[in-house]
């Protein structure tokens, strides 16, 4: 499974993205599980909302955080997150 | 309880509210405590809204809401409710039986994010015998409503020596059902389990096989369906990483208000277990004898005292070190290192022996009449 560059990415709907006071930190929640994630990590994924392929989401992060140069590590995380099933493509 | 002020306390993140030991089921492996019938009083709906706002006050974030059969209470989507307003994710570990589309539907209005429905085999015979009570069908077309309304559905299958040889069919049942996740859980030998374990221990060369199946199909399925393989410790060289540290991640409520910190603690002697009407959660997780008796490393008897491993696995599980020789502070006998590990190797040949001779006893299932026994 690798990640269409032109499929629009979108947060699993068997998945919840949440934000844990207690931990000061975004969580991933599952049947019986939980990540924590990094800001980076947090960030990319709530732009996963159905509108942005690859392409549009690097554009997005870079405008947010003034920087540029994050393309390859976004990919190597957003296919760690399809593998995980964290995200899905349509 | 020494080392009672050096050892740096976590806040819990995963609360199992068992909410009641009332079952339809008699599975001879359940975990619920062998005298459950004794305890009978249940907390009401406010006292569990009262634990699961002060649990998650402290950091909880998981909730498993289990029994007994969970669904026997009337007020569950009232819980998982308060439970989904306060964010936790809502677990519901269920039997499934019983459990009507009328249900599935409140329960998602209430909030509920995920349900465990469990399966006693992938035949309907062998199914319908271990949970004492004509369920398999029912159960099957439970899973597919499940699915229908949209729920993450983890199909559970506890494993025993009668219905290991069906691995094979049980990882089809699964794909049949649509499970996003199974979980092969392994018998753990407490409470009735540990009463039949004669009767459930598969030997070596039946696990071996299972094993292999199961992973094969891991392979085959990945990025479609997880799994969650419990793994029979008798057949390790190492203890599991029990509750991963005692005190540190998990807290279990008993359906009349115990706080234990494993589901089997109420089998140890002398732990003072506090109650969740007496006294708050935070306190509870801080303060009482129980919570704070294995934190940490000081209780620790040789070899677990001086291993280099002891930062991994804790020393196992004090449960299984005080049902199989007696003393909650031993080092759990699964391990290779154990002076009684010679214990693992005779329960082993005991159920290679009572398997060969059919006859020898029956199944005890768990009902209130064997319950009162006691
Ligand atoms: S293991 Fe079986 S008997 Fe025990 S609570 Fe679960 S369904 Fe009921
Ligand atoms: S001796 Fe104790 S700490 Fe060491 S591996 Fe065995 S159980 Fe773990």
């Amino acid at each position: 499974m690798t990640i269409n560059p032109e499929n629009k990415l979108q947060f699993s709907s068997t998945h919840r993205l949440q934000w844990e006071e207690a931990q000061q930190k975004d969580v991933i929640l599952y049947p019986e599980g939980m990540v924590e994630l990094n800001q980076s990590s947090a960030e990319i994924l709530k732009l996963c909302d159905g509108t942005r392929n690859v392409a549009e989401l690097v554009i997005d992060l870079e405008q947010k955080f003034q920087t540029s140069g994050l393309e390859q590590d976004i990919r190597n995380f957003l296919e760690i997150a399809l593998q995980n099933g964290w995200i899905q493509q349509s | 309880m020494v080392g009672f002020n050096k050892v740096k306390i976590t806040p819990p993140r995963w609360l199992l509210a068992e909410l009641t030991y009332a079952c339809p089921l008699q599975c001879p492996y359940c975990s619920n405590p062998i005298d459950y019938a004794q305890h009978k009083q249940e907390l009401t709906t406010d006292d569990w809204k009262r634990v699961l706002t002060q649990a998650r006050k402290m950091g909880a974030v998981q909730l498993g809401l289990s029994g007994g059969e969970p669904l026997v209470r009337q007020d569950l989507e009232e819980i998982v409710q308060h439970a989904r307003q306060l964010g936790y994710y809502t677990n519901l570990i269920t039997s499934g039986y019983g459990l009507t589309e009328a249900r599935i539907l409140a329960l998602k209005t209430a909030g509920l994010d995920h349900i465990q429905i469990s399966i006693q085999a992938s035949s309907e015979e062998l199914s319908d015998y271990i949970a004492g009570t004509k369920s398999f069908a029912e159960k099957k077309r439970v899973a597919h409503l499940i699915k229908k309304h949209g729920y993450p559905m983890v199909l559970c299958v506890v494993l025993h020596r009668e219905n290991i040889a069906q691995m094979a069919d049980i990882l089809n049942m699964a794909v049949e059902l649509g499970a996003d996740y199974v979980e092969l859980a392994n018998t753990q030998y407490y409470g009735w389990a540990n009463l039949n374990r004669d009767l459930l221990l598969p030997t070596r060369d039946q696990f071996e096989t299972a094993e292999a199946i199961a992973q094969e199909f891991k392979l085959q399925v990945a990025g479609k369906m997880k799994i969650y393989y419990v793994v029979p410790d008798f057949y390790e060289d190492r203890p599991k990483a029990c509750m991963n540290g005692w005190g540190t991640t998990f807290l279990t409520v008993a359906p009349d208000g115990m706080a234990l910190p494993c589901h089997s603690a109420r089998e140890l002697p002398n732990l003072d277990c506090p109650n969740v009407q007496d006294f708050s959660v935070e306190e509870i997780w801080h303060e009482s004898k129980a919570f704070n008796f294995f934190r940490g490393d000081d209780w620790m008897q040789e070899p677990c005292r001086s291993c280099d491993e002891k930062s991994k696995d804790f020393g196992g599980c004090r449960c299984q070190a005080y049902l199989l020789q007696g003393d909650m502070y031993a080092t759990d006998p699964v391990c290779s290192k154990s002076p009684k590990h010679d214990l693992i190797e005779t329960a082993i040949t005991d159920a290679n022996t009572a398997a060969k001779n059919v006859t020898e006893k029956p199944l005890i299932f768990r009902n209130s009449k064997n319950s009162r026994n006691y």
